[in-house]
């Protein structure tokens, strides 16, 4: 039996672009769905906005089944809401109650400028994935399966750390804004497939010193990987940490030795 | 790598690179917020030697004055006669220090850095997760244990407070009456017994953290690591704890 929450009070940031000092505004809402997405709630209150000639609001949002990562929200100062291991899209009113007040920001960091109202540029990631974030190989027919042996727990870890989606939301929950989650799964999903090894100390290199551009640093107070949508374990900021030293330290040379 | 990217005009209001100018090695290597936390790490260790050997050193005051200053002038024959006397400990001194200036100009430096990377807060408030009491207050213990860490000297090493308020002379050979002096004064005792929770409070976020900085991470031992803080903490404190409360009970003095 679906029920219906009443009188939800929304306190939304409204910005009207990257250089507005912005401000909140709230919004009284009814007649709400339990089993409406957060994302659904916000566009039943942007149908309602624009009905009342007003402004809809503007947020992010792309696949709404938690594999994008496009959405964001900081909902009651947790990123991606008081739901663990699901971004906002999978975020359901049911979690609400009625009378309830909700707080909805936008992540902040400077290094993801807000675009307006609830939407951030992300870009600063997409710098980071360009230092590294790839394996520079020939391209051609897909090779046989099997043909490079990847040890069963080593592509499990591989695994765990693609799993990330790239939403911001390690950086967004982070007290200093550092983006070292996010960066050392990147790093770690090719670091330890043997197809990522030959580039293994110049991608951490590259990767670390571009995240180091625009990110604060990690103070491991473990925010980041409570918040992330994925679960994905600070372990791999270890991993970096430990690459990184590796990279900076070793004679390439004779890195075929170890 | 070995790709050339293009690089794209930005967006209206996309975040602008940080640019570095390229340094000699090391000093590159700590330009980095990943350098400055290997340096915290590595000079965190070094302090956290020295804050636990400096404790376990002085429970010799509770075999009697005898034994404590005999083992402060075993101190400044260390390694005597192969470096003549105090050398190893004016030695072990620097070292200290540089680690101390180091620790403090990575950590101020750093959190310069951050505050720059989340330059507009949040509006609403947080709600923190798992961030603990120790973590968020690193920046507070620090200060604490700077402030105290002033003082201690100027009482115990100079000898220039040891008896502002209190009674007796300051004899630089006497380490133990020096103590039973300082401690005999119970807003010292206070002040000295605080600080030193603040240290524990700081070392059980800072041992815990030096192994995530330095990447000395095994699935096998991970588990450990916060037990390890959290022994090193309890350690320290509670021995340092133990003298002042040992001199205003009379089982020192």
């Amino acid at each position: 039996m679906s029920h219906h929450l009443q009188n939800l009070v929304l306190k939304i940031w409204r910005q009207t672009g990257p250089n507005d000092a912005g401000h909140f505004e709230s919004y009284r809402i009814d007649d709400i769905s339990d089993e409406a997405s957060f994302l659904e709630m916000l566009d039943v209150l942007n149908e309602r906005l624009i009905a009342d000639g007003k402004e809809a609001i503007v947020f992010d949002h792309d696949c709404r089944e938690g594999i994008c990562g496009t959405c964001s929200l900081m909902i009651n100062g947790q990123a991606h809401g008081p739901q663990k291991g699901t971004a906002t899209c999978q975020l359901h009113m049911r979690t609400f109650r009625s009378g309830d007040e909700i707080v909805v920001e936008p992540w902040r960091a400077t290094a993801f400028p807000i675009i307006k109202d609830l939407m951030v540029d992300r870009a600063a990631f997409d710098r980071i994935i360009e230092a590294g974030g790839f394996i520079t190989a020939d391209t051609g027919g897909a090779p046989d399966a099997n043909l490079i042996p990847v040890p069963k727990p080593v592509a499990d870890a591989a695994m765990d750390a693609a799993e990330c989606i790239g939403c911001g939301a390690c950086v967004a929950a982070c007290p200093n804004g550092a983006a070292n989650l996010f960066t050392s799964a990147k790093i770690a999903h090719l670091n330890l497939l043997p197809q990522g090894q030959a580039e293994r100390y110049s991608r951490v290199e590259a990767m670390v010193d571009t995240m180091d551009q625009y990110f604060g640093s990690c103070t491991n107070h473990g925010e980041c990987e409570a918040a992330c949508p994925k679960g994905i374990s600070i372990d791999f900021i270890a991993m970096m940490n430990q690459d990184y030293r590796k990279a900076k330290f070793k004679n390439r040379k004779a890195l075929a030795r170890t | 790598m070995a790709q050339a990217v293009q690089t794209r005009g930005p967006v209206t209001g996309t975040a602008a690179a940080r640019t570095r100018r390229k340094k000699p090695f090391l000093l590159d290597l700590y330009s980095t917020a990943v350098g400055k936390k290997y340096v915290m790490a590595i000079t965190g260790i070094m302090m956290i030697g020295f804050v636990v050997a400096h404790m376990i050193g002085n429970l010799k005051m509770y075999l009697g004055a005898a034994d404590l200053n005999h083992y402060a002038d075993f101190l400044k024959h260390l390694l005597y006669p192969l470096a003549p006397k105090g050398v190893t400990l004016w030695l072990m001194r620097a070292g200290l220090l540089a680690a101390l200036v180091l620790h403090v100009h990575a950590a101020y430096s750093l959190t310069r850095l951050n505050h720059q990377a989340r330059a507009v807060k949040y509006q609403g408030p947080r709600d923190y997760q798992v961030a603990n009491f120790a973590s968020r207050t690193m920046r507070m213990t620090g200060i604490v244990v700077a402030l105290f860490l002033i003082w201690h000297l100027l009482d115990l090493t100079f000898g220039t407070v040891n008896t502002v308020g209190g009674s007796g002379t300051f004899v630089r050979e006497d380490v133990y009456q020096n103590v039973v002096n300082s401690f005999n004064r119970p807003v010292v005792a206070i002040f000295y017994i605080l600080a030193n929770i603040a240290l524990g409070v700081h070392l059980f976020h800072g041992t815990w953290s030096l192994f995530q900085s330095m990447g000395w991470n095994n699935p096998r031992f991970n588990s450990w690591r916060r037990g390890i803080a959290a022994g090193i903490a309890t350690l320290v404190v509670v021995g340092n704890v133990s003298f002042p409360i040992a001199v205003l009970t009379n089982v020192v003095g």
